[in-house]
């Protein structure tokens, strides 16, 4: 997942740094993530891993760090897909 | 769900879960049969859901216009014609609450509370178009008896009904527009269908022409003259609660344009698909017709009960059966612009034939152009400021 994850990041994320050299626990906002590459990360994720983020998880916090996003999409594919 | 605004209350809640569960799943269905949601107003009689608008001191809930009008728009994101049926419901409700205070009819509201009884309308009748304060039929008395015949060419859900609120003449001598407002029930009411319902939307509330044949004690006459219940009830919780309607209709529609343009966006994140702008134009518009519905409904909750209806308030009224029911048709079609072919398509998740044709029912129930020519002759003389 954390693979599948990364990639989003590199295709969508738009960071000024390389993806691979960022820690579970990065905070991805401080790292560069702007407002409008997270939503295109949202939506890459959600394309990736077949899935739609609920109103709750459309917060800042979900996609914070590699490690957020990991437990919100882990949170989601085991509690099947929410519509 | 929360960005179509959904205010949280208990009997909401359970009308959402029988609108996803039940009436929802049931749609597609009842539209095309043209058959009665035999199921969702089932499962809404063993949620109580029939007792809102019942006061608590007969057992009913007491609901708020707004917490009625919640539970409309819960079955209305998923059935527009179960959703009109239980607005037609609580309308008669709230009539005889409000009006009926006799111990007959103190006592039947109790009925609807224990028996969920699914009360309908006869205010149209032949002969007299859509006007509803003309009637033409009359209460005849016999002692403490009266009676009544009508040839109403509109009863929604009528075969359904367990009882029916009918508009007649006080007396055979008063005038058409001398109203009363009656409960018809059985074993005093006969229904005799006389013609068919065969329409382009709003299939499932099942609303032939009938020949009403009543009897019954003059209790069940009610007290009022239905002048003021027109005014101070009927009329302005039938535009809320149609209002209701069409919102969770409107809502419908754009959470399946959402929806479509959401998939666009994940195919290629980073591309805004074409129908992101539209959709968002489309929300404006929606965000106008749930705060026109919606603070209709806080207004009338916040309204002394008995205070006399000023022109200003019918002005409103009337503005805001004509406003919401011109946005739904908009809002739906725009929704139907974004899905393009997969919302022109039948048995598609985004299939909105069935919207477009509801929709188109709103204008038309009560036509647009005489709610607008009675406002017409009102704003010759009213002079406040809007």
């Amino acid at each position: 997942m954390d693979d599948e994850i990364r990639r989003v990041l590199r295709d969508h994320g738009k960071l000024p740094c390389e993806v691979e050299g960022l820690d579970d626990d990065a905070d991805l906002f401080q790292a560069g993530l702007t407002s409008h590459a997270s939503v295109n990360v949202m939506l890459a994720l959600e394309e990736a891993f077949d899935v739609e983020f609920p109103e709750p998880m459309l917060r800042k916090a979900t996609f914070e760090s590699i490690g957020a996003m990991r437990r919100a999409l882990s949170a989601l594919t085991t509690a099947g897909v929410p519509s | 769900m929360t960005a179509l605004g959904v205010a949280p209350s208990d009997l909401a809640q359970r009308a959402r879960r029988i609108g996803e569960g039940i009436a929802g799943p049931a749609a597609d269905d009842v539209d095309r049969q043209a058959r009665f949601p035999t199921e969702t107003i089932g499962a809404l009689k063993s949620e109580g859901i029939l007792g809102a608008l019942v006061p608590p001191e007969l057992g009913g809930w007491g609901s708020s216009l707004t917490e009625a009008g919640d539970t409309v728009f819960a079955i209305g994101l998923h059935c527009a014609s179960s959703a009109m049926i239980l607005a037609m419901h609580h309308l008669q409700v709230a009539c005889l609450a409000r009006h009926g205070r006799n111990h007959l009819l103190r006592d039947f509201q109790r009925d609807v509370v224990e028996r969920q009884l699914l009360l309908a309308s006869a205010t149209t009748e032949a002969g007299v178009g859509g006007k509803l304060r003309t009637s033409l039929c009359a209460v005849e008395r016999d002692g403490d008896l009266v009676s009544l015949t009508k040839q109403a060419p509109v009863i929604s859900y009528g075969a359904q009904a367990d009882a029916v609120l009918a508009t007649a003449r006080r007396t055979a001598e008063s005038p058409p527009s001398d109203q009363v407002l009656v409960l018809c029930r059985p074993p005093g009411l006969v229904l005799e269908q006389m013609s068919e319902w065969d329409t382009l939307g709003f299939r499932g509330t099942c609303s032939p022409g009938f020949m009403l044949e009543a009897k019954g004690p003059a209790d069940q006459v009610l007290s009022d003259p239905f002048a003021d219940i027109a005014a101070q009830t009927m009329l302005p919780v039938s535009h809320i609660l149609w209002g209701h309607v069409w919102l969770g209709l409107a809502a419908s529609a754009l959470a399946r344009a959402r929806s479509y343009v959401q998939g666009e966006a994940r195919k290629q994140p980073g591309v805004a698909p074409p129908g992101a702008l539209r959709l968002a134009e489309a929300m404006t518009l929606y965000q106008q017709m749930a705060s026109l519905v919606h603070g209709a409904a806080e207004r009338y909750d916040q309204r002394p009960a008995g205070e006399p209806v000023g022109m200003g308030d019918s002005v409103a009224l009337n503005s805001l059966k004509v406003g919401a029911s011109s946005l739904v048709i908009d809002i739906v079609s725009r929704s139907l612009a974004i899905c393009g072919m997969a919302g022109y398509r039948e048995g598609s998740p985004y299939s909105l034939g069935r919207h477009l044709r509801d929709a188109h029912g709103a204008a038309l129930m009560v036509n647009n152009d005489r709610i607008l020519g009675d406002n017409a002759q009102m704003l010759l003389v009213y002079k406040e400021h809007p």
